[in-house]
């Protein structure tokens, strides 16, 4: 399956950056993604419970942090053309109450699947110096 | 306590099916900065080759969460959601997600794993469509801490 409307997979090279993106979180972020989800856990947005349960404060949702690290991908491959992503959550994301934290994010070339047309696009998601998740990886689906 | 280990198998749902809207696509787009006015507009889509406004890559845990969530109440599973942690997560898209999808979700208990205080729940929800055909594979893993 390749999609007609996805990147084109002749001229990719591995190792090559094919986007990359800086993201501002803030509360405002946290308590979007918790409406739009559906994921209204406490620990996103609620600084004494967050320490009740053992966390240094608000965190942002792992979910969050993947789905934005799919849109930069998307931004290349287009909608619709990832076909499999993947990821490990390594760290979290703390987001104070008033101020930032600011998530770079970079995606590269992993791998390529000639016979299937499919790149593999490794994400490397940064915060404060530390890789936020492992093995984050996107199949996408090339013309 | 522990998650229990013999739950491996157990699968909950269909339950009633979650109806894809414009709305929440434009709403969920926002929320992770996916820029695409394949998100926003019938005729941006259209020109994309969908049918309708096409979800972001990681809308099905919309669906998913909520499936999951039939797991993590069931009593005999036993898992605290005040001490989950998300330890995994993984997409597999057998074709996108539009608006006018009706979506239902069944959710199987693929595996638990307990050690050192810390129990491992990997969940994996089918995702199908009315016509029963498949849209997604979302196979989640909550890390479950025992309390101390």
């Amino acid at each position: 399956m390749s999609a007609d409307n996805g990147p084109a997979f002749e001229g990719l090279e591995v190792g090559q950056v094919v986007a990359e993106r800086q993201v501002v979180l803030t509360r405002d972020s946290l308590v979007r993604y918790a409406g739009a989800s559906g994921d209204f856990n406490p620990i996103h947005y609620n600084d004494a419970f967050a320490e009740s349960v053992g966390l240094p404060g608000v965190i942002a949702h792992g979910m969050l942090t993947l789905g934005i690290a799919a849109s930069v991908v998307e931004e290349w491959a287009g909608p619709g053309n990832v076909v499999d992503l993947q990821t490990r959550f390594a760290r979290p994301i703390p987001v104070p109450a008033m101020g930032e934290a600011v998530v770079a994010f970079t995606a590269k070339v992993g791998a390529l699947d000639t016979e299937a047309r499919f790149a593999r696009i490794d994400i490397l998601v940064e915060f404060d110096g530390q890789k936020i998740l492992a093995k984050a990886q996107a199949v996408v689906a090339c013309a | 306590m522990p998650v229990n280990t013999e739950a491996v198998g157990r699968a909950y749902g269909p339950h009633e099916p979650y109806e894809v809207t414009r709305v929440k696509i434009r709403e969920f787009a926002d929320a992770v900065d996916a820029l695409s006015f394949a998100h926003r507009s019938e005729e941006a889509a259209r020109a994309e080759g969908y049918t309708d406004v096409v979800a972001p890559t990681t809308f099905a845990v919309l669906i998913a969460q909520q499936a999951e969530f039939h797991v993590v109440v069931d009593p005999e599973v036993g898992v605290d959601f005040s001490r989950v942690v998300h330890a995994d997560e993984r997409f597999t898209h057998h074709r996108p997600i539009v608006a006018g999808d009706l979506i239902s979700a069944t959710v199987h208990i693929d595996d638990v794993k307990a050690r050192g205080g810390i129990s491992m729940v990997t969940t994996r929800t089918e995702l199908t469509d009315e016509d029963g055909a498949p849209v997604s594979t979302v196979i989640s893993t909550l890390a479950v801490r025992e309390e101390a």
